[in-house]
């Protein structure tokens, strides 16, 4: 493993500066009514993705840690998971339902979706038994967030020379952007700064019902009135299969870049608890040698 | 439209984001390496 650490961070810098050099090359072509300007959309877009399946990442390690506390929930849990992405995934193919969705949207990618739920949940559960989903979880949380600000930064620096303007005030896209990674800067201060017991299962509460803002920020295209254009991936937009090509390398080489960051922070946070359970255990030790060597004292005085 | 300035303002603010972050874990590392090894010592 201390090995594989290094080949990919070379990996990732080469796959990063092609994806640059794909994003900025003329092989790409320019986009009529925006110009250059457009490709933006290679770094904003694929933070935004990254940003969205680390979230979803700490949704699914959170309810992990919150049901693990019973072997009764945690029964419970996997039967509901496994009800969600059958009953689910077979929906979203019933005529019914398709009525129900947005134009533009494709059932099969909301059945994706659907089904990514039980499988991340296996997998999670699998490879981060016990305190290492509560570690999963802040990794994410945290690496999501620093991807959810660049979409922050780079979104209102695409608005300005495209819309005029670098924020449209009140548009459901952008506020319910602007409040999913205020939701997530507040779990992160939560963690930093609270120092009860119950810190990590508040924390999970507070994550399980941040993530119900990501699938706001992402359907609010569909459902509302916005000044955000409409999706490239999934349904409703268009975009020449050359930009979306570039646009899914360019996701590849950040999604391998969050994988080394998130890897690097977790090693972070286990280093951390081992500190921490150290110092612990020698207050514990100086406590037990203290009551030790006042035991005879105080019998002396009585 | 000449929006050049704006796309690499752009990518120049998603790699110093990264590198602020990155940086943050760094010095993290260095400092919990210190404490782990004054915890050795002990």
């Amino acid at each position: 493993m201390k090995r594989l650490f290094p080949i990919l961070v070379v990996l990732s810098a080469i796959f990063l500066a092609y994806a640059l050099h794909l994003s900025l090359g003329k092989g790409t072509p320019t986009d009529a009514q925006q110009g250059d300007v457009y490709r933006i959309i290679y770094y904003h877009v694929p933070s935004a993705w990254t940003a969205f399946l680390l979230f979803f990442i700490n949704f699914i390690a959170s309810i992990q840690y919150l049901v693990s506390a019973k072997a009764s929930t945690k029964i419970a849990a996997k039967w509901v998971v496994i009800g969600v992405g059958v009953v689910g995934g077979i929906a979203c193919f019933l005529p019914q339902v398709q009525h129900l969705l947005p134009t533009g949207m494709r059932p099969s990618a909301v059945a994706t979706t659907v089904l990514a739920i039980p499988a991340f949940y296996f997998v999670i559960g699998k490879f981060f038994p016990g305190e290492r989903l509560d570690m999963l979880a802040v990794t994410s949380a945290e690496v999501g967030v620093v991807f959810c600000t660049i979409v922050l930064v780079t979104g209102p620096i695409w608005a300005r020379p495209v819309w005029g303007i670098w924020w449209a005030p009140g548009d459901i896209r952008l506020t319910s952007t602007l409040v999913l990674w205020l939701i997530y800067v507040s779990y992160l201060v939560l963690r930093r700064f609270s120092s009860s017991a119950q810190t990590q299962m508040l924390a999970a509460a507070l994550a399980v019902f941040g993530a119900l803002d990501v699938p706001l920020v992402y359907f609010s295209i569909w459902f509302f009135r916005t000044q955000h254009p409409q999706p490239v991936i999934g349904g409703g937009g268009s975009m020449d299969p050359r930009m979306l090509h570039v646009l899914l390398i360019s996701w590849m080489a950040f999604l391998l870049f969050a994988f080394l960051v998130c890897w690097s922070r977790f090693r972070l946070e286990g280093l951390h608890r081992e500190i921490e359970q150290a110092h612990a255990m020698e207050s514990l030790v100086g406590a037990g040698v203290a009551a030790k060597a006042s035991l005879p004292l105080g019998r002396s005085s009585s | 439209m000449n929006g050049i300035k704006y796309l690499f303002a752009a990518y120049i603010a998603t790699w110093v984001i990264h590198g602020f972050y990155l940086g943050a874990l760094v010095r993290r590392f260095g400092r919990l390496r210190q404490q782990a090894k004054e915890l050795g010592k002990k």
